[in-house]
């Protein structure tokens, strides 16, 4: 994990050393409510497993609670594999803060992100045996708040789909109408759920905009949920991992589509990020400042984010260890960062 | 009994605490369980929720696995010296 700072014009940018090192940091957060923005970092070691920091000096110290900050219930048999993400919840109810992890499961903290229960409600609801491991686990790696609403809440999960509650998590139902799981025999191609989401993206003032990357498709509802409609035209392919609703302009999206499960790999080995101006009804690819030859690098579901800042800047991590930015929305992009360990995740802020 | 239960320092450079720390326990799990009482950060990064070892640690008592032995449950004589060894496996 490493921290970059930048002044108020966010054009040059000073790394400081790597932290919470020999970790693997899937899941960084950012609370904008309090002052000065409390972080946190997810990070798993392989030899003495996950945990969840939090730094209230913007990453200057990073610290942990005693106790296990996310863990399975004693006597439930389940054990904390990781964290993917801290997501923390509406305006209104300020100390509460969402956290996706492996095993499938959302925790839920109401001391601004130190301690978190469990969300029993969807950890005992009966589709979850049938919920299958994607890739990279069986995980919880989307949580999307309503932003007025605190009872209404939205998750997606490799490989189970969408799911929402409307009774602060006591009760949840699939939200996957008009989503296609290609892998099924033809018949079966619409399931109530079971299908590969890789990322779900929210405008924070229209909640009722959602814009979806899928193990093959991209979709966008425009009722929370309720239905989803495919929107690839103009695309090269419809496989990736992230996807970004622009902060300013829900007609704004951003994507950076991979050729296929098969081969995961950007499309004529060139960086673009693909930006829709109309919601997703035309793609059109953003080079200028990205490499656009030999690119063999790639963008993970939570490496491509917004500082939602006055006049939105834009970032993206690759695995290849580089981070870039926009300032105008995709027109032209700046390497903030190279040489990086691979990059898992980047949240970014503007602060004071 | 009382045992030394000595912690890798790949372990402290994450985790602030001891190299040794001095246990009265009567078995393994008993030593991890005292563990917890006074340096539970410690003893999460050993054992799951579940109280389950991690995956890619070892633990040894003297020269011996005590996975080879009855495992959490292996008594533990006066003077034990216990060590969590990170395995190669987990990098």
């Amino acid at each position: 994990m490493v921290v970059a700072r930048s002044d108020a014009t966010r054009e040059r940018w000073k790394l400081e050393p790597l932290q919470l090192l020999m970790s693997s940091v899937y899941g960084l957060g950012i609370d904008r409510r309090r002052q000065p923005p409390r972080l946190f970092a997810g990070a798993t070691s392989e030899h003495f497993g996950p945990s969840l920091f939090h730094s209230d000096d913007l990453g200057r110290t990073w610290s942990e609670p005693e106790a296990a900050p996310v863990a399975f219930p004693e006597g439930s048999g389940t054990s904390l594999v990781r964290v993917w993400q801290i997501q923390p919840g509406p305006d209104v109810e300020p100390d509460l803060v969402y956290a996706g992890v492996e095993p499938h499961a959302l925790f839920r903290s109401r001391d601004g992100g130190i301690s978190f229960e469990l969300v029993e409600g969807l950890y005992n609801h009966p589709h979850r045996p049938r919920w299958e491991p994607g890739g990279g686990g069986a995980c919880l790696h989307t949580i999307v708040p309503h932003p007025s609403d605190p009872d209404r809440l939205l998750v997606a999960l490799s490989a189970g789909g969408v799911y929402r509650t409307s009774d602060g998590g006591e009760t949840w139902a699939p939200a996957n109408r008009g989503i296609q799981s290609y892998w099924m025999p033809e018949e079966q191609r619409f399931p109530e759920f079971g299908q590969c989401v890789h990322k779900v993206s929210s405008h924070p003032s229209r909640p009722e905009r959602l814009l979806a990357q899928n193990h093959f498709g991209v979709y966008r509802s425009d009722d929370y949920g309720d239905s989803w409609e495919a929107v690839e035209e103009g695309l090269p392919a419809n496989f990736g991992f992230p996807v970004l609703v622009d902060p300013e302009d829900a007609d704004t999206v951003y994507l950076f589509p991979l050729v296929a499960d098969s081969e995961r790999l950007p499309p004529e080995r060139r960086c673009r990020v693909y930006r829709s101006r109309d919601g997703g009804g035309t793609w059109e690819p953003t080079t200028r400042g990205l490499p656009q030859s030999g690119y063999h690098s790639i963008v993970l579901r939570d490496a491509l984010c917004t500082d939602y800042a006055d006049r939105a800047g834009i970032y993206f991590g690759t695995r290849g260890g580089e981070v870039y930015q926009s300032l105008d929305q995709g027109d032209s992009w700046q390497q903030v960062a190279s040489h990086l360990p691979d990059v898992l995740s980047v949240r970014a802020a503007v602060v004071g | 009994m009382s045992a030394e239960l000595h912690l890798p320092a790949s372990l402290r450079a994450s985790t602030p605490g001891p190299s040794v720390v001095e246990l009265e326990a009567e078995t393994v799990g008993g030593a991890l369980d005292q563990l917890r009482l006074s340096w539970p950060q410690l003893e999460r990064r050993i054992r799951d929720e579940q109280g389950r070892l991690r995956r890619h640690l070892r633990l040894y008592l003297g020269e011996l696995d005590v996975a080879d032995l009855q495992g959490l449950a292996t008594s533990l004589p006066e003077g034990s010296r216990l060590y969590v060894i990170p395995q190669v496996s987990g990098g």
